[in-house]
């Protein structure tokens, strides 16, 4: 698969970026956040931070808090106690600023199953305040990319299940942010497209500059190099490099340095390829 | 975090973008209404079944007399069809918040709600995209209507828009808040039985307040202060030419009241807060 080029079509958009130093700024930054459903404490003191252009994993098993974060980081809930910043835009007080540089991907499929392929791309970018001329371009422009030129005008729900996260992520590109979040985006899919999607990603932070922050609970997506944040039962356990974090523990690998991090009891994603 | 930003500016976003926006979230609402075209059958059908059925039935025992705006004694068609009108807009809304409890189900409310706009902007786009859709569905049964001997001036058809505009942000914005309380899609039954239902009938819809009273004063009272007696009252108005200016300024209040309760509610920092972990796990 070759790589979606965000932004390769039509005129600059007015830049969103903060006057400060954007190599000084991280993509996205996290301080001391802390969230609650009535008494259950969901996610406690986390802090971590996102380079630009940089890829991090965020590694946790199914309850860990991944999903709360991603809903506090794209203000579908209100931050509770911490600041969460984007390229130095707090998302509290500057939520506008802040999501315009944001791209999301959220575990459970956001696509209007109803509208064709275009139709969900024209949609998210008349959110985004993009005018049809210009959104039909980059359109055009990312589905070719992705090799879903073909299916333009096809309803998105008779797509396939790898197909519609291609989409999902050529949707969260089209408004050309610098930080693109992606929440469990493999789950359900089978190894070529998880390893296409994958790939498509890593492609994105070189190729195009893009800070990833890529939750997942599957050991194999990430590999040396990579920034990892371990998050468990609401709490950030180690953040680093991947290399560093195995060294730390002790370990011989990322399985094992996991299960020595949590104590868990059962290897939660290794036998997946 | 020392570089955080502090401004309290929304994205700059321009004028054009906010339109290109409203444009966007009325075109997809249109695109889901054709693509429904069951929706649109059946929020015909319902208002047709009462006035073909129901008020046939009841022309000769609800009787009507002169009242305004009418100058004249009238078929109970004609004096219902403003309350089935009304009535069309009231299932709209309500279709249009269970579209939304959907929407929020199935994750397409995400994807609005992301959106770097002012999120009570993108609120009201979404309430005037119903409301548009609301006006089609209304048109097409004054049409069928017309066919039915139902035919109001000719100039009522235009006066009768900004009504239903205004009543259609109404019905629409409270829509709006009650599905910011419903957690799931299953619940929305309850809406049926506890505001379309009420509402609907202890209103003018069906029959004068004149009549209701007689027959209890205090259910003339809880008509008196629905909102949608005053909805219908000013639909009504508005098709004979006329302005019912205390329904007007009624409808008004509601919608600001119920647009307010809907921003607070879907207001990240308060309603959604108290809401589960976002993808099904914490």
């Amino acid at each position: 698969m070759t790589a979606i080029d965000a932004h390769s079509t039509g005129p600059a958009p007015p830049d969103p970026r903060p006057r400060s130093d954007p190599a000084a700024t991280p993509a996205l930054s996290i301080d001391g956040i802390s969230h609650s459903y009535g008494t259950r404490r969901a996610l406690i003191d986390v802090s971590f931070a996102v380079a630009p252009a940089s890829f991090t994993a965020l590694l946790g098993l199914n309850g860990a808090g991944k999903s709360t974060l991603f809903a506090l980081i794209t203000r579908l809930f209100g931050t509770q106690a911490g600041r969460i910043g984007i390229f130095g835009h707090d998302i509290s007080l500057a939520p506008g600023e802040a999501l315009r540089l944001l791209g999301v991907v959220f575990q459970s499929r956001t696509l209007d199953l109803d509208l064709s392929v275009t139709q969900n791309l024209l949609y998210h970018a008349a959110l985004h305040g993009i005018g049809k001329r210009e959104a039909r371009l980059r359109s055009d422009e990312v589905l070719t990319r992705i090799g879903l030129a073909d299916r333009a005008g096809s309803k998105v729900r008779d797509l396939s299940g790898g197909q519609m996260r291609r989409l999902e992520i050529a949707r969260a590109l089209l408004h050309r942010p610098r930080l693109l979040l992606l929440d469990e985006a493999t789950v359900g899919l089978d190894v070529k497209a998880r390893a296409d999607i994958l790939g498509h990603v890593r492609q994105l932070v070189t190729e195009q500059d893009i800070g990833v922050l890529w939750a997942t609970h599957l050991f194999d997506e990430i590999v040396p190099g990579d920034d990892l944040v371990v998050l468990h039962q609401g709490r950030v356990l180690a953040h680093g490099p991947v290399e560093n974090i195995i060294a730390d523990a002790g370990a011989r690998d990322i399985n094992s340095a996991f299960m020595r991090l949590t104590g868990a009891a059962v290897d939660p994603g290794s036998p997946a390829p | 975090m020392s570089s955080t930003t502090v401004s309290r500016r929304h994205g700059g976003f321009s004028l054009a973008q906010y339109v290109t926006c409203l444009n966007g979230i009325v075109w997809r609402e249109a695109l889901r209404f054709v693509h429904q075209r069951e929706r649109f059958v059946s929020a015909l059908v319902r208002p047709l079944v009462w006035l073909f059925i129901f008020a046939a039935g009841f022309r000769q025992v609800l009787g009507i007399s002169i009242i305004p705006p009418y100058e004249t004694y009238i078929l109970y068609e004609v004096y219902i069809a403003p309350g089935l009108m009304a009535m069309i807009q009231l299932f709209n809304g309500m279709q249009s918040s269970l579209s939304m409890v959907y929407d929020r189900e199935m994750g397409n409310m995400r994807t609005l709600l992301v959106s770097p706009l002012p999120r009570w902007y993108l609120l009201f786009c979404k309430l005037v995209a119903g409301t548009a859709v609301s006006l089609l569905q209304v048109y097409a049964f004054l049409l069928i209507a017309w066919f039915w001997d139902i035919a109001p001036p000719p100039i009522g058809y235009l006066t009768v828009l900004p009504a239903l505009i205004v009543s259609g942000l109404m019905l629409g914005a409270l829509g709006m808040l009650i599905s910011s309380g419903i957690k799931q899609l299953e619940n929305f039954a309850g809406v049926m039985n506890f505001v379309i239902f009420p509402m609907f009938f202890a209103s003018s819809a069906l029959y004068p307040l004149w009549r209701v009273q007689e027959g209890s004063p205090l259910l003339y009272y809880v008509c008196l202060f629905n909102p949608f007696t005053h909805a219908v009252e000013l639909i009504r108005f508005a098709l004979y030419g006329q302005m019912n200016w205390t329904s007007l300024a009624v409808v008004v209040c509601c919608t600001t009241a119920f647009m307010i309760g809907a921003i607070y509610a879907y207001d990240p920092s308060r309603g959604l807060v108290r809401r589960g972990p976002a993808g099904g796990e914490a």
